[in-house]
């Protein structure tokens, strides 16, 4: 292993616009952000703050307009179409608002599908894939299609569907959005337990609730950062698992 | 991802939609077998002229006479053939023409015309000549059995050999028949049927308009097809039959033999000759009488019932075609409706190909299934006959009809599977 391992994120005056000339639209007006491994980020904003045009560009799914990313040490704006895809496959995992989960496949054939695109064997593609769920806690409900899930229960297949590929960062945006309380408590509680054992998470929200639960909180407004602040030091368990334990 | 994985995505995908895949693959369905069997019919028609006009006999060259009014067009001697007569009648069309213009007398053709043919002097290539006269529609009686025979034809025992009319049952007559005369008869296997049933006709004695023809022998079957049946007839000696039934009067149509399929147009030309001279002709085109040249007309068949296939083909490739728009329209509806889920597999990592390998599996596997479900329904509708003809497959055409289905599906499926592949994963992702 590197001695010193490159931050999983580095966001250099990355700036994003959207149409051209008179109405063109500055989403992103130079965003710096650096997120060490093992953190855990929240990042805040109103609607129109430019938050979801930032998930996009950290997860590969979109390209800035200028500055530079680098994720995991690979300059993300050098890569090509079929590159991206495959950064986005090992390097990123995604949770979205509204599960996105593919209708009519089992909870298993969802959770395998980032494994079958990597090129990953049948056999051992499934093995992976019913540890993720075990880990998620739906391991009595591999074989149920989306529609016959709850919400929560979408949404712990879509937590077992980013964690499969053991990404280096998992990305969600508003996770708990389409959910209930309870499930929201449920999709907190995951993520505060990946945190804890080492695993790299940035969210998006909306939610103060939800921030709460992050290391560090980041707001953005305008398409700047406005206040970028630590609660917990990177190598510390997340503020809310840290109160259980002492 | 490897091939097996995008096929099963493209099975499930096709899957999800079942009543959508079936309607298309209908599309394709009815292409394919539209192509084979319209192919395998002209094909099975094609065959059936042949044989029709392998009947004539080989290397045989049928003469009749060409009187004002007599013998009609290439198109009325071409219904004749397609009537496989073979026997008696038949004639014009192709190779003699000559009947155009004005003709100063024409003259019927007789025995005289017939020996002068058979004379090795006048024509070297002449392997046997028969005088043939015909009597139509002629009802036999046998034991209280009536049967109305369609040709009942009078000629030389070689006429058997010329016009391709072997004997099952019995035996043929002979040169001694003919030169006394003497009432004997073969018969065709319908007329057999009809009048004996099971009991066999050989010996037996019939009753043709009041004269007693005793069987000698049955004629091998020809199989009906067409519009005549070509095994109700009944060929007997010459003069018997002019005796008791046409008189002496000219002959019907004469048929020569070539002594080799090399020989046939010299025999053609030598019979010409002789004719011409016989019957004071100095202009070809006022010729009366014509001369139908078997090979020739075969040739001339196959190019005309070749286009005719090439043609039900076009009419049927047309169907695939637009069963492959189908494809593209249907596959272009469901890019559209999975767009969403194409974003979720780009952003969970899916390759520009693995996308377009599904997209082009799904449409390729519409195509290829109902092509192969088509070829099956083609072989099953060519067991049966079609507007009077048995289709014959033609294994090229089901290869072609397959492959070009494939390509279909591969063609018509690049574009909806080009359009998937080429979203961009934060714009499907946001499309509702």
């Amino acid at each position: 292993m590197n001695p010193t391992p490159p931050p999983v994120l580095v966001l250099g005056q990355v700036t994003k616009v959207y149409g051209e000339g008179e109405t063109a639209v500055r989403a992103l007006r130079g965003v710096s952000l650096t997120v060490e491994r093992g953190d855990y980020v929240a990042i805040m904003g109103a609607s129109g703050s430019g938050k979801s045009t930032l998930m996009n560009i950290i997860g590969c799914l979109d390209v800035p307009s200028g500055g530079t990313y680098h994720l995991d040490g690979t300059d993300v704006g050098a890569l090509d179409e079929r590159r991206l895809a495959i950064v986005r496959n090992r390097k990123v995992g995604f949770v979205f608002q509204s599960f996105n989960l593919i209708p009519r496949m089992s909870a298993l054939a969802n959770v395998e599908l980032p494994l079958a695109y990597g090129g990953v064997h049948a056999a051992e593609r499934r093995r992976r894939a019913l540890a993720a769920l075990d880990r998620v806690g739906l391991a009595d409900r591999v074989h149920h299609q989306p529609n016959e899930l709850s919400g929560g229960q979408q949404q712990r297949v879509a937590v077992a569907r980013a964690l499969v590929t053991a990404p280096t960062l998992l990305l969600a945006d508003e996770p708990t959005g389409a959910l209930d309380s309870t499930s929201s408590g449920d999709i907190m509680s995951i993520f505060d337990r990946l945190s804890a054992s080492g695993r790299t998470l940035v969210l998006i929200t909306h939610e103060e609730e939800v921030a709460a639960h992050a290391k560090r909180v980041v707001r953005l407004m305008d398409g700047r950062i406005v206040d970028d602040v630590r609660t917990t030091p990177v190598g510390g368990l997340p503020p809310r698992l840290a109160g259980v334990v002492s | 991802m490897n091939a097996a994985e995008v096929l099963r995505f493209a099975l499930r995908g096709l899957a999800a939609n079942r009543m959508r895949s079936a309607l298309t693959m209908l599309g394709i369905l009815i292409g394919v077998a539209a192509v084979i069997l319209l192919v395998a019919v002209g094909e099975g028609s094609s065959r059936q002229i042949q044989q029709n006009i392998q009947r004539l006999g080989a290397n045989s060259l049928t003469i009749t006479p060409s009187t004002s009014g007599g013998g009609g067009g290439p198109g009325g001697g071409f219904a004749r053939l397609l009537g496989g007569g073979g026997g008696g009648g038949g004639g014009g069309g192709q190779g003699a023409r000559q009947n155009t213009g004005p003709r100063t007398q024409a003259r019927d053709l007789t025995l005289d015309d017939a020996r002068a043919l058979a004379d090795p002097a006048n024509a070297p290539s002449v392997k046997s000549v028969s005088p043939v006269v015909t009597a139509q529609s002629q009802t036999a009686t046998y034991e209280g059995a009536s049967h109305s025979i369609g040709q009942f034809v009078g000629t030389y025992p070689s006429y058997f050999e010329t016009s391709n009319k072997p004997v099952v049952k019995g035996a043929y007559f002979y040169n001694d028949d003919v030169l006394a005369a003497r009432k004997v008869v073969v018969i065709g296997h319908t007329v057999a049927e009809d009048l004996f049933g099971a009991v066999d006709p050989v010996g037996r004695q019939i009753t043709v308009s009041g004269v007693p023809f005793t069987v000698v022998g049955v004629l091998k079957e020809a199989g009906s097809s067409g519009f005549q049946d070509a095994d109700d007839l009944a060929i007997a000696p010459l003069p018997a039959v002019q005796q008791s039934l046409t008189g002496f009067g000219p002959l019907g149509q004469i048929l020569v033999q070539a002594k080799s399929a090399e020989t046939v147009d010299a025999a053609q030309s030598e019979v010409a000759g002789v004719l011409d001279q016989r019957h004071g002709i100095t202009n070809a085109a006022s010729a009366d009488y014509r001369i139908l040249n078997q090979a020739t007309l075969q040739e001339t068949v196959s190019a005309a019932t070749a286009t005719f296939t090439v043609l039900l083909g076009a009419v049927a490739a047309i169907s695939l075609l637009v069963g492959g728009i189908g494809i593209t329209n249907i596959m272009l509806v469901t890019v559209t409706e999975r767009t969403r889920e194409i974003g979720i597999r780009k952003a969970i990592g899916a390759p520009r190909g693995a996308i377009l390998g599904q997209f082009l599996a799904e449409a390729t596997m519409l195509s290829l299934v109902g092509g192969l479900l088509g070829v099956l329904i083609a072989v099953i509708g060519a067991q049966f006959t079609i507007a009077g003809v048995r289709p014959v497959i033609v294994p090229a055409s089901i290869a072609l009809a397959l492959g070009v289905s494939v390509a279909i599906g591969l063609f018509f499926g690049s574009y909806p599977a080009n359009r998937a592949a080429g979203l961009r994963p934060i714009e499907a992702l946001r499309f509702e």
